[in-house]
Formats: structure tokens, sequence, C-alpha cells
């Protein structure tokens, strides 16, 4: 099962090697991490996308709080949340495929961030599956590179647990 | 007052009651050497090796539960730790170890005698530290003592750039520590208590596996009320002896791989498992499958990630030992009365019947000497009031089976990672804490040689510890697995202690007393000279070569499939030949 895990941790000096080493140390798999600042600059929040039957994940939620600097851990799988990727994708479509590119990525609601007379460099938003669907449009059309941010994700407000 | 960098270090030291540091200098930690120098309340005692050093600090902790403290250079001496530092963070050893660092200005530019501690320690510390800043000193070494010996007692690194401590800043000593990211849950859940009280009233068949948690929380007084309220036989785990004493009628020894046949036999037929401070070591379960087949268990650790992590548990309990046990023993005293000697009668008896039908025992010998013999007779001539540390291998686990325990903080041995060369400077940081005690290390010939310098920091600083090496000539417990899964291929275990070294000799050139012991008849005596010395004494007892560790579960077998001694089994001419081979 795949679990979206988000820790709350002290901005300090060396966290995200405590956390990585925790999951390399462990034998555990970390599919996705991002990293980033919250609304308080002496905390960093991290999203862990992980997988593992319900003892290991049980034992990674477990071995996150025992980490000293871990403030909080939310396994967001136990809670409705909106979760985000980001992709930045450069294509190389032939010219009759132009518009088609451009029609696209209007229709996953894109942006065209770069653009030169061979390529175009798209950025689009969305959970995993959409970024993995509009990854798969742009094949056929000449992929020449493309980095996804790690996810990102969030509980929602007011709404309670699954 | 502004105050240099290593000042601020001894006089948080000072402030936090440490009296013994075991230390190495070296080029980076030179200031902090130089302001000890004149520091009259703090002893700092030079060893012979780093490693040496933090095991010595570890056997000081062991003993007396109070924080152990070593101090070494960068690079090659903060190197030289990490054994230490990963067989504390093992067994959950408080301990404080700073290593000198190149100047912050420096750092990241593969400078001499450069190491990326922090790095290297961040997974057998508790948790480690690299100072950027003299401000930050004092309430960093605070912090470090605070989550070295709260909640699950650990190791923790300060590494300190030489610049940091030799720039100056006002001493601010805090009066607390509070870290929000760390709040150990101390406190066990009420109604799980509850819970865990109607089980032990509901059970048949119960019994406690006590780990060294209860030596942690300092629960052993009521473990034992515990176990005499409900009649509840009780095995302690390797880590866990001294926490109930041996010579109880409850007691069954310990249980594992060379558990004793009864403890075994009696978590294989539980109902219930009362499991305390105890983290279910495969050494420990054997098999996991097959492990406590009928038992409904209870766990009480202070560490979450203890729990549900190798086997399930039915009544999950996270808080300090002892702070659990009063309340449980408070709700059992509490419940209606029981008639426990009648309730039970059939399982206590049963129990003793399997004590009878596979007691601890060895064929002793008229003419070799018998390791489990030397430890016996160490009992009765030190009436079980010695502190006991231990090296790795056979010597370990005859020293847990033949010594009885009846006190906490009396058998210190390493029991997670399992590190040769441990026992010996283990027992001088605990004759260090405890120089009216008689300390002895029960070591195996290869062990003692892994950290035998230190003999030069025992004889200098007239701690007089004794060594009985268990000199069967042989990495023995090694050997025991050759011969019992792979063909008596005797590969590289062949020590040839018999003749090198020869270790009263060593004893001797180190300015220490060595004695030797080859017949049964002389090992009393050998043993009385010791303790009558005051001095440190190498005990050299040849033993025999294929004595081996019984009962015995087979790596990854499940704790029914126990082999036993076989000698009656054995031809006696066999026997005679392995004999004459060892002599
Ligand atoms: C540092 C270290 N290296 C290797 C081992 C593996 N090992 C476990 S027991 C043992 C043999 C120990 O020999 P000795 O000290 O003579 O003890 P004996 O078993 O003969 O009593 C070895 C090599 C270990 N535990 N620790
Ligand atoms: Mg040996």
């Amino acid at each position: 099962m795949k679990h979206t895990i988000s820790i709350l941790v002290e901005n300090k000096f060396g966290v995200l090697s405590r956390v990585a080493g925790l999951f390399s140390g462990r034998g555990y798999n970390i599919e996705s991490i991002s990293v980033g600042e919250t609304i308080d600059s002496q905390i960093s929040v991290m999203t862990i996308v992980t997988s593992g039957d319900d003892f290991i994940v049980e034992q990674i939620n477990k071995q996150l709080n025992k980490l000293i600097d871990v403030i909080r851990v939310t396994d967001l799988f136990e809670t409705d949340h909106v979760e985000r990727e980001m992709i930045l994708i450069k294509v190389a479509p032939k010219k009759e495929d132009r518009v088609e590119v451009l029609r696209l990525c209007e229709i996953f609601r894109g942006r065209v961030v770069d653009s030169s007379p061979k390529t175009f460099t798209l950025e689009v938003t969305g959970n995993e599956s959409k970024i993995t669907a509009f990854i798969e449009l742009m094949k056929p059309m000449g992929v020449k590179e493309f980095t996804r941010s790690g996810k990102i994700a969030m509980a929602r407000e007011g709404i309670n647990k699954k | 007052m502004k105050m240099t960098g290593a000042q601020i270090i001894v006089e948080a030291l000072k402030r936090e009651g440490v009296r013994h540091i075991f230390g190495y200098p070296g080029g980076v930690v030179l200031n902090i050497f130089d302001t000890l120098y004149d520091a009259k309340d703090i002893d700092l005692i030079l060893t012979r090796h780093e490693q040496g050093a933090v095991h010595m600090a570890d056997g000081y902790a062991r003993s007396t539960g109070q924080v152990g403290v070593a101090l070494v250079t960068s690079g090659p001496g903060a190197t030289n730790t990490v054994t230490g530092l990963a067989t504390a963070a093992m067994d959950s050893i408080p301990i404080v170890v700073f290593t000198g660092q190149v100047p912050t200005g420096l750092i990241g530019n593969d400078a001499f005698q450069e190491a990326d501690i922090v790095g290297i320690t961040r997974p057998c510390t508790k948790y480690n530290y690299l100072v950027k800043d003299v401000k930050d000193l004092a309430y960093t070494i605070k912090e470090a003592f605070y989550i070295a010996s709260t909640g699950r007692p650990g190791p923790v690194v300060i590494d300190l750039p030489k610049d940091v401590t030799s720039s100056q800043a006002n001493f601010v000593w805090p009066d607390e520590i509070s870290i929000r990211s760390y709040n150990p849950t101390l406190e066990g859940n009420k109604w799980m208590i509850a819970k865990a009280a109607e089980e032990i009233l509901k059970s048949k068949k119960p019994v406690i596996v006590a780990g060294g948690g209860i030596i942690a929380s300092g629960a052993s007084v009521e473990l034992l009320e515990l176990a005499e309220l409900t009649q509840v036989p009780v095995t302690t785990t390797l880590m866990g002896i001294g926490g109930f004493p041996s010579t109880h009628k409850l007691s069954l020894g310990m249980p594992g791989m060379h558990g004793t046949f009864y403890a075994n036999k009696s978590i294989q037929n539980a109902d219930l498992l009362v499991a305390i401070g105890m983290r279910f070591d495969d050494r420990v379960t054997g098999k996991l499958d097959a492990f406590a087949p009928n038992a409904k268990i209870i766990h009480i650790d202070i560490d979450p990630t203890s729990i549900r992590k190798n086997v399930d548990v039915d009544v999950p309990i996270v808080g300090d030992s002892k702070k659990v046990l009063v309340v449980l023993n408070q709700i059992i005293k509490e419940s209606e009365k029981h008639q426990w000697e009648e309730i039970r009668h059939s399982w206590l008896r049963q129990i003793e019947e399997w004590k009878k039908e596979h007691p601890m025992t060895y064929t002793f010998d008229e003419d070799i000497i018998k390791p489990q013999y030397v430890i016996e007779q160490l009992y009765e001539i030190t009436e079980g009031k010695a502190i006991i540390t231990t090296e790795v291998g056979q010597n370990q686990m005859w020293a847990a089976q033949y010594y009885k325990y009846d006190y906490p903080r009396t058998f210190l041995s390493s029991g997670g990672l399992g590190t040769m060369g441990y026992g010996f400077p283990a027992a001088i940081g605990a004759q260090m804490a405890n120089p009216d005690k008689i300390v002895v290390d029960i070591a195996g010939d290869g062990s003692i040689q892994m950290n035998i310098q230190e003999l030069a920091t025992a004889v200098i600083n007239k701690l007089p510890v004794k060594v009985m090496i268990l000199n069967n000539g042989y990495l023995g417990m090694v050997r025991q697995w050759q011969e019992l899964f792979f063909n008596e291929r005797y590969s590289k275990t062949l020590l040839e202690t018999d003749k090198i070294p020869d270790f009263v000799k060593v004893a001797e050139a180190y300015g220490a007393v060595g004695l030797r012991a080859t017949k049964p008849s002389e090992v009393g005596d050998v043993i009385r000279e010791a303790l009558k010395t005051k001095a440190p004494v190498f005990m050299d007892f040849k033993v025999y070569w294929k004595e081996k560790v019984y009962p015995m579960v087979p790596a990854g077998a499940s704790l029914d499939e126990m082999l036993f001694e076989e000698t009656n089994k054995k031809d006696k001419k066999k026997l005679k030949a392995d004999k004459i081979i060892m002599t």
C-alpha cells in the first residue's frame, strides 16, 4: 500500500539526512520525497511517499516519531487530503504536432513556460495520476526530458477521518 | 565573565556531576585537555585506545546508571569510537562522547584528521551534534546529557570544532531542557494497564520475560513484587540479567538460543507472556512463527518502535517499566484476593519437572578444567557479589548461565552488538565507578586480545580488575558452529593461545599479576589468589577446547528444538582423543 506521510521537522542542519538515513538504514523505500518551508521558519515539512504492509508502515511512522528532530508525523493515508505534484516537461514536436501539444497542455491546465523554434517547456500540476497521464500523452510528441517534483500534501479542513 | 569553549565544557561537565572522563588526546582537543589539567573535581583517565575509552564510559554507565563520558580527538580518534557507540546504542546505554573536529572554516575540505563524524555516527547514536558556535555550547551539553539519559537511553556525540572550543562566550546554564519534538511517554495508558492486570489474573500459565528495561528504569523491586504477588515465573534476557534474582525460586534463568530448557519450555507452553523492557530479539525468540504459539502477549516498553516490531501484541503499553509496574501492582493488590499458590500450583509444578528433566548442568572432569566449573567457583568464592563483565562468545554465555546474579547492574555484557573486546574496558570503567567492589571480566582468549592494551590503563590507575580468561585456544563460539554445522572444518578459528601470547607474561610485562591454572584442582586457589591481589590480575585457565555451550537452539529453529550436551552418547575413546589434542 502506498502511504503519503507528512512530517514536521525542526529546520536544522542534517535533518534531511536523519530522515533519509532512517529509510535507507532500515530498508524502507522512498518513492518520492519533498522538503520545504512552512509558515514557521523554524519548521520544515517533508512529504514522503512510501509503501509497505501495515506492519512496516506502522514501524515507519513510529521510527520517524522517534527521531529527536521530528515534531509530528501524519500518515495521510488515514486522512482525507489533497496532494499535488508538478512536472516540467520539454517536448520537441514535429511541426504538425505543435498545435496539438499546446491543446493538450491547455486541457491539462498547464502552461508554457519556455519555447524555442523546436521545443516547448510545459508546466503541469496535479495529482500523481494526472501527471502520469500527461506524460503518456506527450510521449508520442517527442519528450526530450522531464522533471517531476516530489509530492506535497495537506489534510483537508473540517472533514472527518476516512 | 567570558570563558573559552574549553572552559565552558569543563564547567558544564561539573554541573552535570561528571567525576570521571575517559579520553585520548590529539591536535584539536589539546586546549580541552589543557583546561582539564587544572580541573580538580574531574578525573581524566588516559586510555590506550579510543574504543577502550568508550567501553569504559559504557561500563561506568551500566554499573551506576549515570551518564558515562569520553573525550577523543578528531579523525582517527573519532572513528575509533564507532564500535563503542554502536555497542551502547544497541543496549540503550547513556553515554556522551565528545569528539574534536577541525576548525569550522576547514570542515568539508578534507583537512588533516577530518572525518564527518556526525555523518558516520548518525545511525549508531541516539542523537549527535556539530557545535558551530561557542554560544550554543553549554546548552548543547546539557541537552546531550538530557537526551542520553531520558526515555530509552542511548549514546550522544558532540563534535567540537577547534575554533569553537578556543573562542569565548558567556557561560549560560539552562535551568531545564525542554525539546518540543522529544517527549518520551513515561506513564502507561491506565486502561491498558488495567487490561494487563486482568489478563494476568485470568491466566493459567503466565511467564514474565524481563529485559534490560527493568535495569534501565530501576524496576527490579517492582518486578519482584509483581512476580511474588501473582506467583508468575520470570525469565530474564541477557540484558535483563540481574533485574530479577537468579536464586529466586520463580527464576527461570535466561531464554533463547542458549537459554535454559525450562525457560524456553515455559515460553512455548505459556498462555500469557508479560514482556517488560525487552524487544523480542531474534536470539530470544528463535523462529518467530513458532514462538510462544499459545500465548497472549502483554508488552511494556518505553520505545513505541519496539512494540509490534517482531511479534504481534495483545496488550501494548508504552511507558517506563517502573512507572507501569507500580500502577499494575497497585491494581492487582486492589483486586479481589486470589489463592495464588493453589491457582499456580500445577503450572509451577510442571516447571519444576522441566527443571529436573534438563537442569543447567555440564559434565565435570577431574583432569581437564571445564569452563563452567571455573565460573561456578568464581560464584562461590565471591558469594555472588562481584560485578561481572563479559566478552563475547562461549565465555559470555557461560557467564550468563553459571554465575548467579541477584542484583541489578552486576552483569555487564554487550548484548545487541555482541562486541568482542567490550568486557575488559567495561570492567575498568565499572571498577572506576565502584572502587570497593570486586569486578571480574569473564573473557575468551580471542576477545581479550581485542582491547588488551587497556591493561596499562588498569595498572597505571590502580584499578584492580580481574580478568578470567577461559583459554580454550579457539574462537570457541565460532568453532562450536563449525563443529555442529560445518563438518568440523575449523577454518581460521584456532588461536594457538596455548603458546601465543603467554597471558601470564603479558600481565607481567604490563606490571600486572598473571596466574595460571591447568588442572581443576588449581582453579579455586587461582581465583582466591587473584581476589586477594590488590592489582589487576590475568587468570589464564586452560580449559577444555571442545566444550560447547548448551542448551542450544540452532539459528532459525524454534525454541522447542533444543540441542543438549551429547557426551554420554559419545564413546570414551573419542573423548580421550579430544582431550589429548588439547594439551
Ligand atoms: C568484534 C567482533 N568480531 C567478531 C565477532 C564474531 N565472534 C563471535 S564469538 C567469536 C569467538 C570469540 O572467541 P573467544 O573470545 O576466544 O571466546 P570463546 O567463544 O572461545 O569463549 C567471534 C569471532 C564478534 N562477536 N565481535
Ligand atoms: Mg576462546
